[in-house]
């Protein structure tokens, strides 16, 4: 019975890991694929790495989307911040609930109408005030503020929902104002809220394709524009390779983040040992006393 | 029952000078949350280096008050006075007032020592300064060894030292505590209770410290203000409360008490006698009270002013036949619990003076319990 259950649990793990892992790892064998074909192996070669930093089209769009990345997820993290501590430290005022349903609507609307809905605005608004003039880098950036703002603005909230008001009255009673109050004491707290949701905007803001489609022009794709429009004409070992990058990339950072959590731990623990020795001389001196 | 140690070392009663001023004034404060009355009507004078109790139990209005004191919230109507100036709208951060929260607030992201000199930056003052107040202070709440240690590599009652720490380092006229032991064990609450009066005395700061606990309140506190669904009930030294609660709620609310049901049937200006239906003879007061012969009063009589023997006591009036129900021996005393004909149950104390007494009343056996004539208290409401 029990030998049963351990195969069963070996085939199911083996099964998952297969579904989840084949797929990435035949992209990483086929990068370095010496034939042009991208189903049939041709000996090993670097070739397609090289094919791929010559490649202007590529590398400009790579550019450019993490220029339009950086900057909405940065302006993103300030605009959300902004939101989620009106949502969750101004209590039920005026226009609450149309605040907190406007800035969540993009989570939940199908991104073709939050794409199309923004193309109408910026002709709209190029008609009638000329600014933005034609669509590029601008919309681009504007319309991924506005839908990676809503995760920043959850994440901001909910850690805020989570942090002791008390901490903030504590700095006012101490004779802190608000200004100061929230840049001594709210915002180093809630710190890693933001990083972590600079994090997620910056990484939705990188593989956004439906929405960035509707609004860029000529002469402004991005990197998912590019590789998607490569892909229509048949996959070739080139975007294998730029594929292989971004995986590895990708994996560095989860790498980064796992080291980085686990030393947390271990210093969490350190803290708790710390407190209990603590506590155990505050008894001691106590006795004595 | 625990006596204040202040009561007993110096005679400290500004509330009976007639000359004194106070030194916070609370005037008809009223708060309201949307329709709930929190806080309803309150009145208070407190005076220069008292520790003033605002007892009561979960949710009548405690912490809802204090935070009006420090300007947290906006009170629906009524005025606060703070050394004669009015502090109504003045904001938290402009007033001369700290508060200690329940919760303790230390910053997390800063050291014992940022977290202590935290207000004394806000307040502009010199580098060198500040330096030497944050010593002084960590010194006087025995923390000077944790300077460097962050928050949460410190046990929960050097938390409360910091916070009290960070408080006190503003030197404020007024400080505010919201359950400031409520969150240390039993061992190190009696020891903390202790050292706020030394350092209360020692810098003569006045503090209001709000309580569910009716044996801090007494250790604490100069006086004591019993709260009740957002009204005070009653104000006075924790042994006025004691002895002379004026209300069912207040003698049972502090201590323990037998509390007696009853008719007034004799009603003179120098005693009165009252009949009660769990009683065969009636209670006997050896003072008049303020009310009118045939209406319903309360006798409440503490539990250690009552006296148990086996013989029959002599007297007309103030005695009782019970059988012994349940002892609970607790080493300094023994607590009885003895039921009445009547099924009443009747708690009493009584102190185990001797270590070994032979003849000492037991289970079941039938004794009676008498009291003298000034011991219960006649309550009206
Ligand atoms: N901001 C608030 N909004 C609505 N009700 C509140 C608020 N603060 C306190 N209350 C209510 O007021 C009552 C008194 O609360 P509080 O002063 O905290 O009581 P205590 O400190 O005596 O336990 C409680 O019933 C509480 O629910
Ligand atoms: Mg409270």
């Amino acid at each position: 019975m029990k030998q049963g259950i351990t195969v069963f649990r070996a085939i199911v793990l083996t099964l998952g890991f297969a579904f989840l892992y084949i797929p990435i790892a035949s992209l990483i064998v086929y990068s370095f694929n010496e034939s042009r074909l991208v189903t049939v192996w041709g000996g090993f070669s670097t070739k397609w790495y090289g094919a791929l930093f010559r490649n202007e089209q590529i590398l400009n769009a790579a550019w450019l989307s993490i220029k339009v990345a950086v900057l909405s997820a940065t302006l993103a993290v300030v605009l959300g911040t902004l939101a989620g501590m009106v949502l969750a430290r101004f209590g039920p005022f005026k226009g609450r609930t149309l605040l907190s349903g406007l800035t969540t609507a993009p989570l939940v609307m199908p991104e073709v109408i939050t794409g199309l809905s923004l193309l109408l605005l910026f002709v709209t608004m190029e008609q009638l005030i000329g600014w933005p003039a034609g669509r590029g880098m601008t919309t681009i950036v504007i319309s991924h503020i506005t839908f990676t703002m809503a995760f920043v603005t959850v994440v901001v909230q909910s850690r805020l929902s989570q942090m002791d008001d008390s901490l903030e009255e504590a700095a006012m009673d101490l004779g802190a104002r608000p200004h100061k109050v929230f840049f001594l004491i709210t915002l180093p707290i809630i710190f890693p809220a933001l990083l972590s949701g600079w994090l997620l905007a910056f990484t939705l803001s990188l593989d956004d394709l439906v929405i960035t489609s509707f609004v860029a022009g000529p002469g402004s794709s991005t990197l998912p524009m590019v590789i998607f429009s490569k892909v229509r004409l048949g996959v070739s070992p080139d975007i294998n390779a730029l594929a292989t990058i971004l995986v590895v990339i990708v994996a560095i950072g989860a790498l980064v983040a796992g080291i980085f959590t686990a030393r947390q731990k271990k210093i969490r623990d350190r803290d708790a040992q710390m407190a209990l020795a603590a506590n155990q001389q505050m008894i001691e001196s106590l006795k004595k006393g | 029952m625990s006596t204040s140690p202040r009561a007993a070392q110096q005679k400290f009663e500004p509330w009976k000078d007639p000359e004194a001023k106070p030194y916070v004034r609370i005037e008809k404060i009223t708060k309201q949350f949307g329709d709930f009355l929190a806080v309803d009507d309150v009145s208070l004078d407190i005076y220069k280096k008292e520790i003033f109790c605002l007892l009561g139990a979960s949710g009548c209005g405690k912490t809802t008050l204090l935070r009006m004191l420090a300007g947290f919230e906006r009170p629906t109507s009524g005025r606060i006075y703070i050394d004669g100036v009015d502090m109504t709208s003045i904001p938290p951060y402009e007033r001369p007032v700290n508060m200690m929260f329940q919760s303790y607030a230390v910053f997390p992201h800063m050291t014992v020592e940022q977290n202590v000199a935290f207000g004394l930056k806000q307040e502009g003052l010199p580098r060198t300064e500040i330096a030497k107040r944050v010593v002084d202070m960590l010194d006087l709440v025995k923390l000077g060894q944790f300077a460097k240690r962050k928050p949460h590599q410190l046990s929960g009652g050097q938390r409360q030292r910091v916070a009290l720490a960070r408080s006190l380092v503003k030197k404020p006229k007024l400080l505010l505590l919201d359950e400031p032991l409520a969150a240390l064990d039993k061992k190190l609450r009696e020891h903390t209770q202790f050292e706020l009066i030394n350092i209360q005395e020692t810098l003569g700061v006045t503090f209001i410290v709000v309580t569910h606990d009716q044996e801090e309140a007494m250790t604490l506190s100069s006086r004591i203000g019993l709260m009740n669904h957002g009204e005070i009930i009653q104000v006075g030294t924790p042994s006025e409360m004691y002895e002379y609660p004026a209300s069912r709620f207040a003698a049972e609310f502090i201590g323990s008490v037998n509390m007696f049901e009853g008719r007034l049937i004799e009603d003179e200006p120098s005693y009165v006698r009252i009949e009660c239906d769990d009683l065969e003879v009636p209670i006997y007061v050896d003072h008049g009270i303020s009310s009118s012969p045939g209406a319903t009063v309360w006798a409440a009589i503490r539990p250690e002013k009552i006296m148990m023997s086996r013989e029959k006591p002599q007297q007309a009036d103030n005695w009782a036949s019970a059988i012994v129900q349940d002892i609970a021996y607790m080493g300094d005393m023994s607590i009885y619990l003895l039921r009445l004909d009547s099924g009443k149950v009747v708690r009493i104390t009584q102190p185990n003076t001797y270590r070994h007494a032979d003849d000492r009343i037991t289970w079941d056996e039938r004794v009676h319990l008498s009291w003298h004539p000034e011991s219960p208290v006649v309550v009206t409401k």
